[in-house]
């Protein structure tokens, strides 16, 4: 990945920092200490809202509140309400699902994986990114509660002991994913907190008012900032990013398992788990992406967020997208190779059936736009780099549309074959959760620091000048 | 205010033209409100006073709501929940203790009629309350077999739609104020001698009823008793007075034919006795059975049917071109017959065509039989008459009798005479018992028009509808299952019908009406029948006849008497000319048909035969234009193009559909749909295509024309592919290769394919089930069976429309070949009951599992609903409650519902269960008696219904058993077994049996071919 940077010549010149070798610098000249500190800090306690936060929110909010009541009337009436049929079982219920999970998924590769692999660029864009991997995970997870026919029963897929004697069906993958989906919600909510512990200290010792200065003092869990406390802080902090890691890998997994597990042609893919981790990654770093460059405008973080950032994400979009462009390839040789006529009419039906256009619209959106970023200028292209990434997450929303709704309505037996069609309440839940993490979302922009602090300080004290 | 009101309650308004008389029509579910319910004032005062309420009312889908109100008045009338036993004392059939073993149904014989004709049945009660209909196996038209109408007319029991009350012009009345009124009428009409005195009826088979009219007309010489059947036989009566010069009734016996010929004759599912000609038909077929011979059918018809899926050579000719084809026919066997010219000869049949089945008949002579369709005038039954008996076929495959039916005479003539005579206001008095004449005449006869002529207007029906409402008098008919009653099979074998139940809505029947024409209006049904046979039985040891007669069914030595005819040198050649009638370019023939699942229209308010998709299109909740794919695509014509079908002078608008065999140059049309009064499911379905109809008993007419409106209409089908795409899911076989050993071998039957999960192990039982696929003509029942059987809910049209609907059985239909003639292939499909099920894996709360017998079992209460097992079924066999599909709130629907059977709320899954009650039943017994169960002793609901024992079920691990039998059939294979879900029910491959010289159309490996409407 750094290969190609080696040979950069980059323009700007005389960067401080990570830059000497001429790439775009992790963190712009100049800052100090203080400068960062107050910058970022200043989002959450100085500055008043402004006016594009207020809107942006209002209409957030506005779409979550279509979120509840499609729920609301979801729960009074049965998922009748929603286009799915039998044969197509699962529809936009699990397409949102999957492609919420996947988006969850750059969080914790960037502030776990790339901690590992001591990747200091990450430290600009982590925080955000595990917040919008804990919101996007509890989009996810709305899911699987709201498509179940009985969601006031939702717990009997937990292990719990019970006066029936009754255990989940451990053979079925669905309970693989109730696993690794909580694990995952869970392991991200503690390690994104751990993150934000030093800088809940600094928040509150900045704040003015009584009640925030109470609030962050409590989430700061009596950070002094001692030595011993930085010390056991780094430990805990590499220990969590250890755990995470290979969660990244096993929640995607298993939620290709759900689909290969089964016996459905087109969903029956041994190569489903690696596929679907490389998707999901893929569609996470496009959401950061779509999320950051809007930020990084509004809130004037370009010093922070710095185009080296996106030229790296736009690389690991290339990467994860050339890996899911395999997969599609795959898709079609397994149907061939095999000699199965189901897998292969299911593949022609792809094509060229009654959805084909979302088929198409899927390979130009994941397979060709984004090859553009093969090229220097293309990722330096700020609003290039938006409309690819946006783009990108529409093509994995298709993808996975294409992989569910597709497969199901094609299935062995021709008599039973049939068409889904959403309803308007489909639309609302789906764009209802878009309204939900966004809401989220711009909350987290107003009461914590989008930007890890204290870690931009260690980037600020690594990358400045030894003093003279 | 008429504009948004309910709109039952709005559209009889606007029809009784309310405003005019001032007063509304009280439809009869209101009668527990306010007698101001429909007056303008009230609904003002509703308006006014709660409006929010007025809104819940006007809403158009707010059903439940209404439900609900619905179900507040019932329970004010006190029609809750209770058990009402008649007075009269009944007689179990299967046991003869009195006492009720709560749990334990018991089974009483009764009968269900149809145009007239008895079908014998066993009605299963459970605590007094009728829940299921079997076939009674004694009764001649049954064998144990029923057929859909017959399993759904348990539903009309219990609809909450049928009339409840005497309805005076639209004002709640009482049966004594009705009796009160008719003795007043009728004092001036005695003295006339019954002059102006007329009485309408359906067929009358019933011989009590007969009896009574007889009696009646006796004593009122002047007045006159009409019969009207929509859907009546007339050409067959009017055939063998052509052929014989008298009247005779015609049955057949498959059993004994070796070479069967339909002209336009769909004999396995329209005639009175077509369950037991099914059942012979395929008795002959059953070369799982009797692998040595196998019956040939040879099919020209113009509308497919079922018969013509069972084809083995098909003909799709418009209607008009089967007496030519019959006169080919005769004219090769050697009868003098005028010929069609040869020009048009080969395009009528294709000479290797006719040769072959020539030399069929030769060959086999006397058992032969040439059946023809009521759809085809009498010229054409007299031709078969007359080829029958030049083949030798009388008295062996084809026997005549004396009418059943009671006064003989033409419908089409009788209704008729009555029409003109209520047109010049000869009719002073029309008592209509049953039937739906408003509706069902003839539009060209214009009954309505007629009507108003009537000075005093009587109808007896179960639902208030068209008729109902123009008539003076309307007095609610009861049930067949809540009154006393007789009536004759097509042999003439006559069943006592007796009552499950007391009448729900205090309906009265047909004999009690004529006793009170005849001045005795205290008569019960009891009485006058039981009076009737009195005099039949004998008055010695009476109790004791009378008792085996209710007990069995059938009352012996009551089958008409075989008549020796002879045809007449004239048949035939009186009124028909051997060439078609000329055909002008554009001129298209419409055809007439009664509906598959709603016949004549009467069962249009009954949501089971709604939903009960049309065995051939699939269509439901819809009547459609039937074109043939060339037909259409020539004109331009998609599925649900709204096309107006004009017919001299006289036109409606209907979708088109188009119908893979259905022959060139016709239009078909089906009966019964366009109702615009028949309560709440049936009103205003479909088109009306009686408005088209010339006459009674013409089934086609010549110089239809269509024209495109553009418009569109949404029509439901449950099936939306018909080709099998290469795959393997029907296999099909010739007579030919079974017996010279090629069939059965497949490339899919390997050895047993590895699987990660042990194999099951079963020391007890091992339940399996086997479906003959050469048996199986596609007739429904078992469809309709299995949701009476399981209290599965109908979902309607829009719910069908997106895929939801319930059936846990259906029958797919595939077609091979060219559209134009395609073969047809049925296959009963629920859950098999895999072995290495793939539901079980992944449903994650363990839902659905296998339990020791090797069933697949659907556990309702711990179904979350995450509808994998659904997605994971390969035959998507699986039905989900998207949304609270049954019908909780209605309280008669409660009293039907099978207490053996959860009924399902919303979110859960469920599927065919094997009807695990029944076996739960068997297993009880045995277990009581120390034995194992026996072969045979489970029968599963489709099994029982089954006319043709397609299904069979039983246990595995009994050597001895019917299933294991044929589970070793060369001919049994599990759909999808490639997939190693080692389904417990295989189906048996369709063999069909080619004339050797006509090139074979079955294939082992049927090719993919983009037809059909996908």
């Amino acid at each position: 990945m750094s290969d190609s940077y080696e040979r950069d010549s980059d323009d700007r010149g005389a960067a401080a920092g990570l830059a000497e070798h001429g790439r775009p610098p992790v963190l712009e000249p100049g800052h100090t200490y203080a400068t960062v500190t107050d910058q970022i800090s200043s989002i959450v306690l100085a500055r008043r809202a402004p006016r594009s936060w207020l809107f942006g929110f209002a209409v957030s909010f506005v779409f979550f509140m279509i979120f509840l009541y499609a729920a609301g009337y979801l729960l009074a009436r049965g998922i009748g309400i929603w286009g799915n049929n039998i044969p197509v079982a699962w529809a936009f219920d699990i397409t949102n699902f999957v492609w919420w999970i996947g988006i969850g998924h750059a969080g914790t590769l960037i502030s776990a994986v790339l901690l590992l692999f001591r990747q200091a660029w990450r430290t600009s864009i982590n925080r955000f990114a595990e917040a919008m991997t804990l919101f996007a995970v509890a989009c996810a997870g709305m899911y699987p509660l709201l498509h179940l026919g009985r969601p006031w029963v939702f717990y009997w897929l937990l292990p719990y002991p019970n006066t029936m004697t009754l255990w989940p069906q451990f053979r079925s993958p669905l309970i693989w994913d109730v696993f690794a989906v909580s694990t995952y919600a869970l392991v991200s909510l503690i390690f994104w907190y751990v993150g934000l512990i030093p800088d809940m200290a600094t928040l509150r010792d900045r704040a003015k008012g009584t009640f925030a200065k109470i609030s962050y003092g409590i989430l700061a869990m009596g950070w002094r900032g001692s030595a011993r406390h930085w010390k056991r802080y780094e430990t805990a902090y590499l220990l969590l990013a250890g755990l995470a890691t290979p969660l990244v890998v096993s929640v995607h997994s298993i939620v290709g398992l759900d689909f290969a597990v089964s016996i459905v042609p087109g969903w029956h893919v041994t190569l489903f788990p690696p596929y679907f981790v490389a998707g999901a990654i893929f569609s996470g770093f496009a959401m950061v992406m779509t999320l950051a460059i809007p930020l990084r405008a509004v809130y004037g973080l370009q010093d922070f967020i710095t185009l080296r950032h996106l030229g790296n994400m736009a690389k690991v979009m290339l990467t994860t997208g050339l890996v899911v462009a395999y997969g599609y390839l795959m898709e079609i040789f397994f149907a061939w190779y095999s000699g199965n006529d189901f897998e292969w009419s299911l593949i022609v039906d792809r094509a060229l059936g009654a959805y084909a256009p979302v088929y198409w619209s899927l390979i130009v959106c994941n397979l060709l736009v984004p090859q553009v970023l093969w090229f220097r200028r293309a990722r330096r292209n700020v609003p290039l780099l938006f409309a690819v990434a946006f783009v990108v997450n529409v093509g994995m929303w298709l993808e996975r549309f294409v992989i569910i709704v597709i497969s199901l309505h094609h299935g062995y037996l021709p008599s039973a074959w049939g068409m889904y069609t959403p309803t308007v309440w489909d639309f609302a839940q789906f764009f209802g959760s878009i309204g939900l993490f966004l809401t989220l979302l711009f909350l987290f922009i107003r009461l914590l620091p989008v930007i890890s602090i204290f870690e931009l300080r260690e980037l600020v004290h690594e990358t400045s000048a030894p003093p003279a | 205010m008429t504009s948004t009101l309910l709109p039952i309650l709005d559209e009889s308004c606007r029809a009784a033209g309310c405003e005019s008389r001032g007063q509304a029509r009280r439809t009869a579910y209101w009668r527990s409100l306010d007698e101001l319910a429909e007056t303008a004032d009230f609904k003002e005062l509703l308006a006014r006073e709660f409006p929010s309420q007025l809104a819940v009312w006007d809403d158009p889908v707010g059903r439940r709501n209404f439900l609900k109100l619905m179900a507040a008045s019932f329970a004010l009338a006190g029609i809750t929940g209770c058990t009402r036993e008649p007075l009269e004392t009944i007689v179990p059939y299967v046991r003869a203790q009195p006492e009720i073993t709560p749990g334990r149904p018991l089974y009483f014989a009764t009968a269900m009629t149809r145009g007239g004709y008895a079908l014998g049945l066993l009605a299963e009660s459970h605590m007094g309350r009728p829940t299921k209909l079997e076939g009674n196996p004694d009764h001649p038209a049954s064998l144990g077999a029923t057929d859909a109408l017959a399993q759904a007319s348990i539903l009309d029991l219990y609809d909450p739609d049928r009339s409840q009350t005497v309805i005076r012009r639209s004002v709640i009345e009482t049966w004594d104020h009705f009796l009160t009124a008719l003795t007043t009428e009728l004092g001036p009409i005695r003295e006339r001698r019954g002059e102006g005195l007329r009485i309408l009826t359906e067929r009358v088979t019933s011989p009590t009823l007969a009896r009574q009219l007889e009696a009646l007309l006796e004593d009122l010489p002047e007045a006159n008793w009409h019969q009207f059947d929509p859907a009546g036989f007339d050409n067959a009566y009017e055939g063998a007075r052509q052929a014989f010069g008298r009247t005779v009734e015609t049955r057949y016996d498959f059993s004994r034919a070796d070479i069967i010929v339909s002209l336009d004759a769909d004999f396995l599912s329209t005639l009175p006795a077509s369950l037991r000609y099914a059942r012979e038909f395929i008795d002959g077929r059953r070369v799982s059975a009797r692998p040595t011979s196998m019956n040939r059918l040879y099919v020209i018809e113009s509308t497919p049917t079922i018969t013509g899926a069972m084809a083995d050579h098909h003909l799709a000719r418009r209607p008009s071109l089967i007496e030519p084809a019959a006169r080919m026919l005769a004219g090769q066997l050697g009868l003098d017959v005028g010929q069609p010219s040869s020009a048009a000869a080969e395009d009528i049949v294709p000479q290797d065509w006719l040769r072959a089945l020539v030399s069929d008949l030769n060959a086999h002579r006397g058992a032969g039989l040439v059946i023809a369709g009521e759809g085809q005038p009498p010229s054409v039954h007299a031709l078969a008459h007359a080829i029958n008996q030049a083949l030798g076929n009388v008295g062996s495959t084809v026997i005549h009798t004396v009418p059943v039916m009671a006064r003989p005479r033409s419908g089409r003539e009788s209704f008729a005479n009555l029409v003109s005579d209520m047109h010049a206001g000869r009719v002073d008095t029309l008592v209509m018992l049953g039937g739906n004449p408003v509706f069902t005449a003839p539009g060209m006869l214009d009954f309505e028009q007629a009507l108003a002529q009537v000075r005093l207007r009587v109808h007896l029906s179960e639902y208030y509808d068209e008729t109902s409402f123009l008539c003076d008098w309307h007095v609610p008919a009861a049930h067949y299952l809540e009154s006393w009653g007789d009536a004759r099979a097509y042999d003439g074998t006559a069943t006592i019908m007796q009552p499950l139940i007391a009448p729900l809505y205090g309906g009265r029947t047909a004999y009690e009406l004529v006793a009170a024409l005849a001045g005795k209006g205290g008569q019960s049904s009891y009485e006058i029948v039981q009076d009737y046979w009195r005099g039949e039985l004998g008055e010695a040891n009476f109790g004791d006849s009378w008792q085996r007669a209710v007990h069995d069914g059938v009352i012996p030595q009551t089958a008409a008497d075989t008549l020796d005819v002879r045809v007449t040198s004239s048949f035939g050649n009186e009124r028909a000319s051997p060439d078609a009638p000329p055909f002008p370019d554009g001129e298209l023939e419409a055809v007439f048909r009664p509906d598959p699942t709603i016949w004549d229209g009467r069962f249009a308010n009954n949501a089971w035969l709604q939903e009960l998709p049309k065995p051939l299109t699939k269509l439901t909740w819809d009547n459609a234009a039937y074109l043939s794919p060339a037909t259409a695509e020539q004109r331009a014509l998609a599925n649900g193009d709204v096309i107006e079908i004009t017919l001299e002078g006289r036109s409606i608008e209907a979708p088109v559909w188009t119908l893979p065999g259905q022959a060139d140059g016709c239009v078909s049309l089906t009966l019964g749909y366009g109702r615009s009064k028949s309560g709440r499911v049936g009103t205003g379905l479909g088109y009306n295509a009686y408005t088209l109809r010339p006459n009674a008993d013409a089934w086609f007419a010549h110089g239809a024309s269509i024209r495109k409106t553009g418009g569109h209409y949404k029509l439901v089908t449950t099936q939306g592919h018909h080709n099998m795409e290469g795959r393997d899911i029907v296999r099909v076989h010739t007579f030919e290769q079974l017996q010279s050993g090629a069939a059965g071998q497949h490339k899919h039957d390997a050895e047993p394919l590895p699987s990660l999960y042990p194999e099951y192990e079963y020391t007890g039982n091992a339940w399996g089930m086997v479906i003959d696929q050469t048996a199986c003509i596609g007739c429904n029942a078992c469809v309709a069976a299995c949701q009476a059987e399981n209290n599965i809910p109908t979902v309607g049209k829009d719910q069908v429309a997106v895929g939801r609907e319930m059936q846990w059985l259906r029958i797919d239909r595939y077609y091979h070949g060219s559209p134009q003639d395609p073969e047809t292939y049925f296959q009963p499909m629920m859950c098999l009951h895999c072995e290495m099920a793939p539901c079980e894996v992944v449903c994650p709360v363990a839902a659905t599992v296998h339990d020791s017998e090797g069933t697949n079992n659907m556990i309702y209460n711990r179904c979350v609903g995450t509808r994998y097992c659904s997605n994971n079924c390969p035959y998507k066999v699986r039905r989900f409650n998207y949304l609270q599909y049954t019908d909780e709130i209605t309280p008669s629907l409660k009293l039907m519902r099978n207490p053996d059977v959860t009924v399902r709320s919303r979110g859960v899954m469920e599927k065919c269960s094997y009807c695990i009650q029944r076996i739960s039943h068997a297993r009880i017994d045995a277990k009581r008696e120390m034995r194992p169960i026996r072969d045979g002793e489970v029968i599963t609901a489709c099994q029982q219904a089954c006319p043709t024992r397609a299904i069979v079920f039983g246990n595995l691990n009994d050597t001895a058993a019917e299933v294991r039998k044929l589970k070793g059939s060369p001919l049994n294979y599990g759909v999808l077994a490639e997939l190693n879900t080692q389904p417990r029910t295989t189906h048996l491959a369709r063999v069909t049996n080619p004339h050797p010289d006509l090139a074979a159309p079955a294939g082992d490996e049927p090719k993919p071919r983009d037809e059909g409407n996908s």
